[in-house]
């Protein structure tokens, strides 16, 4: 249809052809956004490699799911509509923001199979999405300006404030939004003065609006508003695309690609550096990340695709009980650095005279910030573009043991771990110590196997269990439930070391590496075919870093396929008392074990389980940590198993069934500290489970 | 600052169960693992830190045999420059002055402007560094917990009873004896071990250091230790039984008896 | 065989250190019939006064005033007691902290042997002196022989000798002008006392320890009181610090301070593996506890099944009325 209106291509001021504009406007904006870009880019390849290209399949499934599906979003309900509707909004308006620029200089120009009836329908749906848009963006606004919630809120420490940035962008929004529907609506205004307007305007819309307010304006005025809208949108069109990569927008270009990009093999670290094999890091100068450029590349991309949203540290334990930490700033204190290190303009001073090579730990991170981690893994389940956090963590903890700067409290601990296989500096063969019980040998036989006695499941005790008064209870429970599903098992004794679930997660690799060899050596020789653990922290690094060995299960999954054949039969729960399951990070997240140990526990007849539920499952909230994390004397101001403890009160429950040897630490000292004893109690599963067993 | 520290190989009591063995010629070898002793690391990182503000350098020695070469290793890895193995048969059994002259006949090789030790170990008697001063005529400080170098002499800082600290100035060059808490003592992984794994580290034995056997070792200790036993401990508690009034009068005369009153 | 025993007495303020008196005791277990001589050097007042309460305990008191010894800077004493000791005698210290700075280097200078932290004495045969010290904090004993023909530094370990009590009305002697022309290379120039409130628990010898039986922050008072009374220093478990009712600085275990006490009272303490993995040393331990399955119980060498609060205020009251 011919528009009564002149197009901004054909259009003169002055004399002047308004297509010069419509030709520099794009030209420039284009240019400033690949020069933008280009300087964004080049940390990356500065950066350490990093291998992800593998599992299309599965990552094209992330893609569609997380990225396209916007399915982590509804998690926080308000912030998370608002942003699906912009989202889908600009998936729906990129295609007419494009065609548009091109009518700058290409009078009525439409892009191919936008015309006809389909362009008709396109439309329609674009203003639908404009209008959606535009309203999204003034309660976002209003929401942000007014009722800014807590978990935007900048602590001094990290900086100014971060509103009126996120304020800015939600107005260029909405003079886009605006601007393209006056432009749409001027000429419909036109068509519809000479009865021949054809297009379909959908009521509501701001086209709609705009025909309805403007339907008596002077032809003269509609041609200014329609040129007006056109520039305006054009020229503000070009420096959003430009703005995006200065701040935590940038999300609009990265979050999509990060999401592609994202970790597939959660419950593992990553290895100190890719393509690197374990036996040539000896000839490694350095370990971990030092300085920036020892961040991978992903690690970089994730950096910049911050949205800024506070998900992670909203749901982060540490920064819950005021531990010097809080994830959100991991991403943006490395961000700002990074734009810091690499200026758009001229050379950074600090790069030039090797400033820029410092350790960022005691620059832009702090030593007890990094080891307050307890790696639960909250974070990585609530960002919505999937940032990993976890293996910075680590990787910044590698670079501090590297350097020697590793806290007292855990020096101890890790030299014995070194001498003796266990945190503890306890004997070796004292290990195994917890079969030779009294009352315990008398009713169950556990077998210690070697080259010379074996069986067909080992049970891999690990450190605290193995040495804990309390919790050598756990691995008898555990030991009884095996007997009476008349299992062939068999311990390790003194041939077991620790797991090292934790020596890796505080950075220590090279210990690590050799627990597991020890293991791994000790696991063959003793010839079981499968292997199964009472605690989720050797489960975790058995099932997912440790190679070579039988598949490894967690007594909660052996406990529900004996059950489900028949194998165990448990007697009713006769206390009355209301049980709810915690669960352990290492069992849950990062392993996505959740319904075995709840099927279990139900299996018990009569017995009555109530849900933490706004903290179960992948929400569940971190005991305060385990393994070495138990001997790190973190600044807090609670403790992460008292607010634990509150919310399994909250919900009802006398009894808090954990499946985990830490959580078992942990909660119990809270009940007590909290002076809940007698009221409040902590059972293991398995513990559970053996009281049961008819 | 050319700085020395002498270090020693001994079983730590945070990881080991310390028992006597079956003769009680020893303790129980079995299953004992060795570190450096705690407060010597504190003496080479307060030297590390030292040297990495003045310059210079730092060298650990240790008198032990072919197994203590682990522990100038794992020092070495902390950041000292230069490690010394100072081992020899004739030197097995030595009393607290015979280990002092070996460093003695050591140190006077090279020239040192400080001389750390550790103030004590757990299994020695908090002598050396004390004798050697006496031996080199240098002066002396022990328990230090506090160094600050100013040009040609030290301040440092003594631990005393009751958590007070004593100030001291001392002239360079000089022996001073180290407390633990002066620092924190960096980590050393497996990793920083490795790296320093090649680096040669001399042996010297008693002909090098030019000492007389019969001065050192066995044949020249005055102080010998005969034998090793347990302090007799009970086991499980003795449950006090009576009137609060009786447990408390039974309670004050054990507290009394085991210096648990002033 | 003419043997000289002599023993170096510390004093503050004009009073004898309680080792003097252990020193006394432990020399006579060396030799039970040579009078023994005590030197005591310092400047001021207090020094006749402190001289006068050696020569309770010993046959002859060597009194040496200077203004070099207004502060015992072990340096300047060694050089004196080289100065006026005569050739092979045997010279008691306490192991104290200028004990362990005077010790072995006296003993190089003097050519003697030495022998530090004595815990008992056996008796002599012959020069061979026999002696008890400890290894690894306490957790093993060793035998000592020790031949004393040159002489001998022997120091003892304080408060492990009953102090002797006599009343010898021994001489004085004053021996001041021995001091002239005494030098060191190291100058004492102050003490800075411990701050306030900032207690070091790993230094303490005696330690009234409380955990969650104390039940209430008010409660610590019971604990602090008998801790008073005896001349201990409170630490804690680690309940009491997470409740913030005692600073982490006072909490022992393996995630707070290791302590080596001599004597520990645990009261309402129940002994988990993490507490008492923060003590070392096999000290004596009192365990008080209303739980008698305590675990505690097992590794304490004394047990009272009380509730603390109301055992600990009849015990302070008794040992207060002492």
């Amino acid at each position: 249809m011919e528009s009564l209106l002149i197009p901004p291509a054909n259009a003169e001021f002055f004399g002047m052809s308004l297509k010069i504009f419509g030709i520099l406007i794009p030209i420039i904006g284009v240019s400033l956004f690949v020069y933008i870009m280009f300087k964004r880019i080049l940390p990356l390849m500065q950066a350490q490699p990093d291998f992800r290209t593998d599992k299309i399949g599965e990552r094209i499934m992330t893609f569609l799911k997380v990225g396209l599906g916007q399915s982590r979003h509804p998690r926080f309900i308000t912030a998370g509509i608002i942003h699906i509707v912009i989202f889908v909004g600009f998936l729906i308006l990129a295609l007419n923001s494009s065609n548009l620029v091109i009518v700058g200089f290409i009078p009525g120009f439409t892009l191919p199979g936008l015309s006809g009836a389909v362009g008709g329908v396109y439309i329609a749906l674009k203003n639908i999405a404009a209008t959606l848009v535009l309203f999204a963006c003034i309660i976002a606004m209003i929401r942000r300006g007014l009722f800014t919630p807590k978990r935007y809120k900048v602590p001094e420490k990290y900086g100014h404030d971060h509103t009126a940035e996120a304020v800015f962008v939600l107005i260029i929004i909405s003079v886009l939004m605006i601007t393209d529907s006056l432009f749409e609506a001027a000429p419909i205004i036109e068509h519809l003065k000479t009865g021949e307007a054809k297009e379909i305007i959908i009521p509501g819309t701001i086209t709609w609006l705009f025909v309805a307010t403007l339907k008596n304006a002077s032809q003269g005025a509609l041609q200014s508003l329609y040129l007006i809208s056109y520039f305006i949108h054009d020229l503000v069109f070009f420096f959003f695309l430009c703005f995006l990569p200065l701040g935590k927008h940038f999300h609009v270009i990265t979050g999509l690609l990060n999401i592609f990009l994202s970790k597939l093999n959660k419950g593992s670290i990553k290895p100190v550096k890719w393509g690197i094999s374990e036996e040539q890091l000896d000839n490694l100068e350095s370990f971990g990340v030092k300085k920036i450029t020892d961040f991978t590349w992903k690690h970089i991309l994730d950096f910049y695709s911050c949205a800024d949203c506070g998900r992670c540290s909203d749901r982060c334990p540490a920064n819950r009980v005021k531990r010097p930490l809080s994830p959100r700033f991991i991403s943006i204190k490395a961000r700002d650095y990074i734009f810091n290190e690499y200026p758009l303009c001229g050379a950074n001073k600090n790069r030039q005279d090797k400033k820029g090579d410092n350790m960022l730990i005691g620059d832009i991170f702090e030593e007890d910030e990094i080891w307050s981690c307890t790696t639960c893994g909250a974070c990585e389940a609530e960002c919505p573009i999937l940032i990993e956090y976890i293996d910075k963590i680590v990787d910044l903890r590698r670079a501090m043991v590297d350097e020697g700067m590793v806290p007292q409290s855990l020096q101890k601990p890790l030299g014995a771990l070194n001498k003796r296989g266990n945190p503890y500096g306890k004997l070796e063969k004292k290990r195994s110590a917890w079969i030779k019980e009294k009352d315990f040998a008398a009713e169950c036989e556990v077998k210690t196997l070697s080259a010379k006695q074996n069986a067909d499941t080992l049970y891999f005790v690990d450190s605290i269990t193995s040495y804990d008064d309390r919790m050598i209870l756990i691995a008898q429970a555990t030991s009884k439930i095996l007997n009476a599903a008349q299992i062939d098992f068999g311990i390790l004794g003194k041939a077991e070391k620790d797991s090292g679930n934790e020596v890796r997660r505080f950075g220590e690799e090279m210990l690590f590496c050799e627990l597991k060899d020890q293991n791994i050596e000790a696991i063959s020789a003793s010839g079981a075919t499968s292997i199964v653990t009472s605690d989720p922290h050797a489960f975790n690094t058995l099932k997912n870093e440790y190679k070579d060995i039988p598949k490894a299960e967690h007594i909660s999954q052996l406990i529900l396929r004996q059950l489900k054949q028949n194998k165990l039969t448990l007697s009713p729960e006769t206390t009355g008392k209301t049980y709810v399951y915690h669960d352990p990070c290492y069992l849950g997240r990062h392993n996505d074990i959740y319904d075995a140990p709840r099927e279990a526990i139900d299996a018990i007849p009569s017995i009555k389980r109530v849900e933490m539920t706004d903290n179960c499952k992948d929400k569940s909230f971190c005991c305060g940590g385990g393994g070495l994390m138990l001997f790190y004397e973190p600044e807090e101001e609670t403790r992460m198993g008292t607010i634990r403890v509150q919310m399994a009160k909250e919900a009802g429950a006398n009894v808090i069934v954990t499946a985990c040897p830490f959580c078992m630490v942990n909660i119990e000292d809270a009940i007590k500290t909290s002076g809940l004893e007698g009221e409040m109690e902590v059972i293991d599963l398995a513990e559970l489970i053996a009281n049961h067993i008819k | 600052m050319e700085i020395l520290v002498c270090v020693k190989r001994a079983p730590d009591t945070l990881e080991n169960e310390i028992t006597v063995n079956k003769d009680g010629t020893n303790i129980e070898q079995e299953d004992l693992v060795y570190s450096v002793n705690e407060w010597d690391n504190y003496a080479v990182e307060e030297a590390i830190q030292i040297r990495d503000k003045v310059g210079g350098s730092v060298t650990v020695v240790t008198v032990g045999d072919e197994d203590a070469e682990e522990v100038l290793r794992r020092e070495m890895a902390m950041g000292a420059d230069n490690g010394i193995l100072i081992s020899d048969k004739a030197f097995e059994n030595s009393d607290g002055k015979g280990i002092a002259s070996i460093l003695k006949a050591e140190i006077e090789k090279g020239k040192y402007d400080l001389i750390l030790t550790g103030a004590q170990a757990d299994d020695g008697a908090g002598q050396i560094g004390g004798m050697l001063a006496a031996m080199l005529d240098l002066p002396y400080a022990s328990l230090v917990n506090k160094i600050d170098s100013e040009d040609g002499k030290l301040t440092i800082g003594r631990e005393i009873e009751g958590g007070a600290q004593e100030i001291n100035e001392i002239e360079l060059p000089c022996v001073l004896s180290i407390q633990t808490g002066i620092n924190e003592p960096r980590y050393v992984g497996i990793r920083g071990i490795r790296k320093v794994a090649s680096i040669e580290i001399p042996v010297r034995t008693a002909s090098d250091l030019g000492l007389d056997t019969n001065a050192v070792g066995d044949a020249g200790a005055k102080v010998k230790k005969l034998d090793y036993f347990i302090p007799e401990t009970g086991d499980g508690a003795e449950m006090l039984t009576g009137s609060q009034e009786e447990i408390a009068d039974k309670l004050i005369e054990l507290l009394k008896a085991k210096g648990g009153m002033k | 065989m003419n043997r000289q025993l002599f023993a170096y007495i510390t004093h503050q303020n004009g009073v004898a250190n309680d080792s003097a008196f252990e020193l006394a005791a432990a020399a006579k277990k060396i030799s039970a019939d040579t009078s023994v001589t005590a030197i005591v050097t310092g400047k001021g007042e207090g020094l006749t006064k402190v001289c006068e309460q050696a020569s309770s305990a010993f046959a002859k008191v060597w009194k040496i005033e200077d203004d070099a010894f207004a502060y015992p800077n072990a340096e300047l004493i060694r050089a004196l007691i080289l100065k006026i000791l005569p050739e092979k005698s045997v010279i008691l210290l306490a192991h104290d902290t200028f004990g362990m700075d005077l010790g072995p280097g006296l003993s190089i200078k003097l050519n003697a042997s030495f022998i530090s932290d004595v815990v008992n004495i056996e008796g002599t045969d012959g020069d061979a002196l026999k002696t008890v010290r400890q290894e690894y904090s306490g957790q093993v004993s060793t035998h000592i022989s020790c031949d004393i023909a040159d002489g001998a530094v022997i120091n003892i370990r304080p408060g492990a000798f009953k102090p002797e009590e006599a009343s010898i009305g021994g001489k004085i002697e004053d021996k001041s002008s021995e001091a002239a022309g005494i030098a060191a290379k190291r100058k004492y120039v102050k003490t800075i006392e411990a701050e306030v409130g900032d207690v070091d628990i790993t230094k303490s010898e005696v330690l009234v320890s409380i955990g969650r039986g104390i039940e209430d922050e008010d409660n610590i008072e019971i604990a602090q009181e008998l801790a008073d009374a005896i001349g201990a220093d409170v630490s804690c478990s680690r309940p009491i610090v997470d409740a913030k009712w005692l600073e982490k600085s006072r909490q022992v275990g393996t995630s707070g301070q290791t302590v080596k006490p001599k004597v520990y009272i645990a009261l309402g303490i129940s002994g988990s593996f993490q507490h008492l993995g923060g003590i070392k040393g096999s000290p004596f331990m009192v365990a008080v506890n209303k739980n008698a399955n305590a675990p505690i119980f097992q590794v304490a060498d004394i047990g009272i099944t009380d509730d603390l609060l109301d055992f600990v205020p009849v015990l302070t009251e008794k040992i207060e009325k002492l």
